[in-house]
């Protein structure tokens, strides 16, 4: 059993590049270079030195002393949150305006949920100096002003997604219109290991940084690079798809995806893929998504919105059919006690996404010495006025 | 032969109009069939709605929208089509994304296709080669053509890989864009067309995207055998209503 993606993007039975005819050039421009440029010596300095004095890399990894006396067992978090711009996200778009810029793109567009993967694009843009467009749900613009206008700040066009349910799919599909019509000096920065091949294999790949740091990093503190279990939520799956990326092969490494249960599996108002979606094609590519008997794509709920998304990347569908993960479906209610139990232990104040992830031990029991690493992918500054509301403080 | 393959053998520049099923009523969809036959249009493309189509412009994705809020559904429309046969003669397609047909089965919706006497398909989302090596042979067991889409950006080489594929006409959209009404095409799109008729295809050629009005028409069937019509028609029934179809095609050509 493979986890790499073969050479049309398919994770088993998922992925490929569903796409219309207008995108083949764009695709197939990337698809034949994206590995070449990742693997050029200059490329790779310049996308090291970045990380490293830009983004902040390595990002720590923590070992959680209370909150794991707490659930009695090791947890080291992955502090993603510590990040320029307070995300994984920048990790890979870094590494795609990079690419961008080898292509000779001017023009960059992003598609974007509660901001972060907007305010990544537009971060980058403005460290070098590219046009920057992020499209974004109507709706997902009301709820999310603190990321517009930092967008805004950082040069970028915010352009509303009035089409469909006026959300992060509808963004999405702007987005790729956008490219349809601007097929030549454009670069489209997909913020999550989804779309057409080759994008979910080069997010990830930029993600993957993650899960190459936790092996040194635990090489150093527990003698061993490699943890009993690895956590990570997932939306489309890209802090995921990073924090797993190095331990795929390795089969005593546990690998758990924590999805957005929203207001409950079975309650209409969820984004838990694994459990609801079917096999089928959104934005480009074969995967689980969420969808009527009649293949319309419906709309997922999660307290989120970096979860909020009816699908997952193609290799997550992968790792659920085969077995190779673990998945799990937490509820908002139980995400931001857990948000509020780290915040409260450790002093560290979560993303609602990353809340998901540490609400795995509801679900999950490990032993005393089981070493488990959840990934921290974002810190939840953005998601104040939700936890205020939520727990009246 | 297929309905199309008879129809581009005529001696005369086709107008194929495209319209969504379901749309602007739920059931509206036969009288409109009807109604462009009976005024003279030669080819027709019926869109299955779909929640996501990404290679539409706001007309077509507006109209999807209200169709399906209408309540159709693949189920819905082939029941509506079920007698089309006995009063519509012209070539009809359907034009929809790949994923509401994946559901329904691709072999069951071809054979349903076959059925109710539909010609071709063309969907957008299913790449030539995912085309060739999975889905050409059911294709074909149930009669179906598959039509596919090339653009000013696609290579000689991957025009002619298409050509090899295709067996009833190949879809030429007329610049780098998604569906939408243009007033007219520019030197771009001339050099474009002037280019596909020098490659000598075997399959003809029917332009679409940005096809509106006489003066477009007349532009795009200068070098090819023919023009789709959608954003155009869907704009007309939306401000119009479905009794004034005559008009509409009148005014093309």
């Amino acid at each position: 059993m493979t986890y790499q993606a073969n050479e049309k993007g398919y994770y088993g039975d998922f992925g490929g590049a569903y796409i219309p005819e207008m995108l083949y050039p764009n695709v197939e421009e990337l698809r034949t270079t994206y590995l070449d440029i990742m693997n050029e010596p200059s490329f790779k300095e310049e996308f090291n030195q970045l990380l490293k004095d830009y983004v902040g890399r390595p990002s720590p990894l923590y070992y959680a002393k209370r909150l794991s006396e707490k659930h009695n067992t090791k947890v080291y978090l992955k502090r993603e949150d510590l990040n320029h711009t307070g995300a994984h996200k920048v990790n890979n778009t870094i590494g795609q305006i990079l690419v961008a810029k080898k292509l000779g793109k001017n023009r960059i567009i992003a598609e974007t949920g509660a901001g972060q993967h907007g305010v990544a694009t537009a971060t980058v843009c403005a460290l070098m100096g590219l046009e920057c467009i992020v499209y974004m749900g109507e709706i997902d613009i009301k709820r999310q002003a603190p990321n517009v206008a930092r967008m805004k700040m950082l040069g970028a066009e915010v352009r509303p997604a009035k089409s469909g349910s006026k959300t992060l799919k509808d963004a999405t599909n702007e987005a790729i219109r956008d490219w349809i019509n601007n097929p030549v000096d454009t670069h489209y920065i997909i913020g999550s290991a989804i779309g057409p091949h080759p994008y979910p294999d080069m997010v990830t790949r930029f993600q993957s940084i993650i899960s190459e740091e936790i092996k040194w990093q635990l090489k150093e503190k527990e003698g061993r690079e490699h943890p009993d279990y690895i956590v990570a939520c997932i939306g489309g799956g890209s802090n995921a798809a990073g924090t797993y990326y190095h331990f795929l092969d390795n089969q005593d490494v546990g690998i758990i995806a924590v999805e957005a249960a929203g207001k409950g599996i079975h309650s209409g108002e969820s984004a838990a893929t694994s459990q609801l979606g079917k096999e089928g094609i959104i934005h480009g590519c074969k995967t689980l998504l969420m969808q009527t008997q009649d293949g319309q794509i419906t709309e997922p709920y999660s307290i989120s919105a970096g979860l909020d998304y009816p699908g997952v990347g193609p290799l997550h569908a992968h790792l659920h059919k085969s077995g190779r993960g673990e998945f799990y479906s937490v509820t908002d209610d139980d995400a931001m006690t857990a948000g509020l139990e780290l915040s409260q232990l450790e002093g560290i104040i979560p993303a609602i996404e990353s809340s998901h992830a540490l609400a795995v031990f509801n679900d999950k029991k490990f032993k005393p010495d089981d070493i488990v690493v959840i990934s921290l992918s974002g810190r939840g500054d953005k998601d104040l006025n939700t936890y205020i509301d939520y727990f009246k403080l | 032969m297929n309905r199309i393959q008879s129809a581009l053998a005529q001696d005369k520049k086709l107008l194929s109009i495209y319209f969504t099923a379901g749309y602007p009523s739920l059931h509206d969809t036969v009288k409109v069939i009807q109604d462009l036959e009976k005024n003279g249009v030669d080819m027709i493309e019926i869109g299955l709605p779909f929640s996501d189509p990404l290679a539409d412009g706001p007309t077509i994705q507006e109209s999807s929208t209200i169709a399906l809020k209408n309540g159709i559904t693949t189920s819905i429309l082939f029941d509506q089509l079920k007698d089309i046969r006995k009063t519509v003669h012209i070539p009809l397609i359907i034009m929809g994304y790949f994923n509401p047909m994946m559901q329904y089965g691709i072999e069951a919706f071809c054979a349903k296709c076959q059925e109710i006497g539909i010609d071709g398909l063309i969907i957008p989302d299913l790449p030539v080669a995912e085309y060739h090596e999975h889905y050409k042979e059911i294709f074909e067991k149930y009669g179906l053509i598959n039509v596919l889409l090339i653009t000013p950006q696609t290579s000689d080489e991957r025009i002619r890989y298409i050509d090899s594929v295709s067996n009833g006409f190949i879809y030429m959209v007329s610049s780098a864009s998604t569906t939408g009404a243009k007033n007219t095409f520019g030197n771009a799109q001339q050099k474009y067309f002037e280019r596909i008729q020098s490659l000598d295809l075997k399959n003809p050629q029917i332009v679409g995207f940005g096809i509106s009005n006489n003066e477009t028409f007349m532009q795009a069937t200068k070098t090819s055998k023919g023009a789709i019509i959608g954003s155009a028609f869907i704009k007309h029934l939306t401000q119009q209503g479905i009794d004034k179809i005559g008009d509409f095609v009148k005014e093309i050509r």
